[in-house]
């Protein structure tokens, strides 16, 4: 073993094990804490699958639009099938955490912004976090400058108070929140706007429930036709526009017959889905263990009696890290980026930005010291756990961004944390976890993402071209 | 750090993205091989992992004959034939 391998796994070793000595450190402190500990190695996992199944959500739509390769729309696909089943399993045991978001027009337009930026940035909210563990320092920008400060920034500045209308400025001041927590553009956008919409669920809509008595509805209204239907269309559809033309000549070579048939359609779909068996195999992990996640979280709730981690923290006398709710951010299944936000509004106060007199942080998500932030933990844990894979399969690389990478790992990352406000997540918490719940909303938010991807591609393209062109002009 | 395309003979070339990640080193990958005449051999140079998988994909459903993939010191190389 050469001296780089053995580096490297020491390493491994070594990440690992001071996960668990911290995890044994919380348990010994207060045994509340396993609560966070059980977000530590869920992040950990997804952080290992991730890095391993090379598994981001901008790659998806982006190769697909710049390469002609599905590759991770369809590893992604495959883990939304998965996971829907196992949301629907859990809902029918009253065991799951899902509750869907407000839906309107707001959803598509922050996915959209959120694609451009996950283009540019050259990862997603989750992917940015294993490729800082693959030691990709472009995405550390994105994530920390964009997704942590810019997020922050986004909740509380009154930059953007232009843009609101008179009647949510009614309608917020008639929800009767303190004046000292109403203070920013979002802050009206949330509670005159947001709080004003309504949620779908498809196993709540009044047909479904009454046609679909019992745990049926789950399975057939929440997995069946808002993630399992749509997902089978859109692998056909891709199949169809990428793979058919060029699998069915090969097929053809291979065996003769020139006129394909319904048989070699279907194979060459699972052609497709088996091309790269690392990711699909990951999307079926990815599935299953985000499905795992909340059971176990749920359990947890279940133990301690409480409903978020705030009333433990409240009850362990940290009163200062909890919103004026006594809650603070606690999804409760994978999520990305509001975890983030709290981290970089933590670094802000410390400079001296107050960031308590917003809705987001003071009433809803609490403001928790790091080392007591469940879901930020569950972020570090992606970094960890995607460092440990990268190290073991000697794929860790420190790159420090250099030219023009800086400028787009800066104006994506900013892009996506100013994406995933609006519609209340990324590409995890607004997307996947919300069409694999029933929730139609997450469609909306996917399609402005892939629309946001296809703009990212088209400037990159144009970019690219440009530079080609210098490039060729001593050939 | 910037990309390289460079013409080393006749139909052979090296296109160097080392430092770049994702989505550059697949982009610049692909429009080089449009570049390229059928027969044609780049050299890719590259060191971001992720890239490598979606190249390897693009190169098998368009026809293009990878060989001689080898990592040293981080840094991956791959050879393309133009199908």
């Amino acid at each position: 073993m050469e001296n780089g391998e053995t580096r490297n796994k020491v390493w491994a070793f070594i990440i690992t094990g001071a996960l668990i000595l911290i995890s044994f450190m919380y348990y010994k402190t207060n045994v509340f804490y396993m609560y966070l500990v059980a977000y530590i190695w869920f992040g950990f996992a997804y952080g290992m699958m991730l890095q391993y199944g090379r598994f981001c959500f901008a790659s998806a739509s982006r190769d697909l639009f710049a390469a002609g390769v599905p590759r991770m729309a369809v590893g992604i696909l495959v883990a939304l099938m998965f996971f829907s089943l196992i949301q629907a399993t859990l809902a029918s045991t009253n065991m799951s955490t899902f509750h869907p978001a407000p839906f309107g027009i707001h959803t598509l337009i922050a996915g959209l912004i959120f694609g451009v930026g996950m283009v540019l940035s050259g990862g997603c909210a989750s992917g940015s976090l294993y490729k800082i563990g693959e030691g990709n320092m472009t995405s550390f920008l994105a994530a920390f400058f964009g997704l942590c400060l810019g997020q922050a920034i986004f909740v509380d500045v009154t930059w953007f108070n232009f843009l609101i209308p008179q009647k949510w400025i009614v309608s917020a001041a008639a929800k009767g929140l303190p004046a000292a927590n109403m203070t920013s553009s979002f802050d009206t956008y949330l509670a005159g706007y947001i709080w004003d919409q309504p949620t779908v669920r498809m196993s709540d809509v009044a047909a479904i429930k009454t046609a679909l008595p019992g745990a049926s509805k789950y399975f057939i209204g929440d997995a069946l036709l808002t993630a399992l239907i749509p997902a089978v269309i859109l692998l056909v559809v891709i199949y169809i526009f990428y793979i058919r033309k060029g699998f069915l000549k090969k097929r053809a070579k291979q065996t003769g017959n020139a006129t394909p048939g319904f048989s070699d359609d279907i194979a060459g779909i699972w052609n497709m889905i088996t091309a790269s068996q690392r990711t699909t195999l990951m999307g079926v992990l990815i599935g299953i263990v985000a499905g795992l996640h909340i059971l176990v979280m749920k359990g947890m709730q279940i133990k301690f009696g409480v409903d978020n981690f705030g009333r433990l923290l409240t009850k362990m006398g940290h009163t200062n890290d909890v919103s004026i709710r006594g809650t603070v951010f606690d999804p409760g299944y994978w999520y990305i980026t509001s975890q983030e936000g709290q981290f970089g509004a933590w670094i802000l106060e410390k400079f001296g930005w107050n960031m308590h007199d917003n809705i987001f942080f003071g009433v809803n998500n609490g403001l928790p010291e790091p080392w007591r932030n469940p879901a930020l933990w569950m972020s570090f844990g992606i970094i960890f756990g995607a460092m440990v894979m990268a190290r073991l399969n000697n794929e860790y690389k420190f790159k420090l961004p250099k030219g023009e990478l800086i400028a787009w790992g800066l104006i994506g990352g900013i892009l996506m944390g100013v994406g995933s406000r609006p519609a209340l997540g990324c590409n995890i918490g607004a997307f996947f976890i919300r069409v694999a719940g029933g929730d139609p909303s997450g469609w909306l938010y996917g399609t402005g993402m892939v629309g946001g991807a296809f703009i990212g591609v088209k400037f990159f393209n144009w970019w690219s071209e440009r530079k080609m062109a210098k490039e060729m002009e001593s050939f | 750090m910037a990309m390289k395309f460079e013409k080393t003979g006749e139909g052979t070339y090296v296109l160097d993205v080392c430092g770049y990640v994702c989505p550059h080193p697949q982009i610049y990958c692909k429009k080089s091989l449009e570049k390229m005449k059928e027969g044609d051999v780049v050299e890719v140079i590259l060191d971001n992992p992720s890239s490598v998988e979606t190249i390897m994909q693009m190169c098998d459903q368009v026809g293009h004959d990878v060989s001689d993939k080898k990592t040293e010191g981080g840094k991956i190389h791959m050879k393309i034939k133009k199908g």
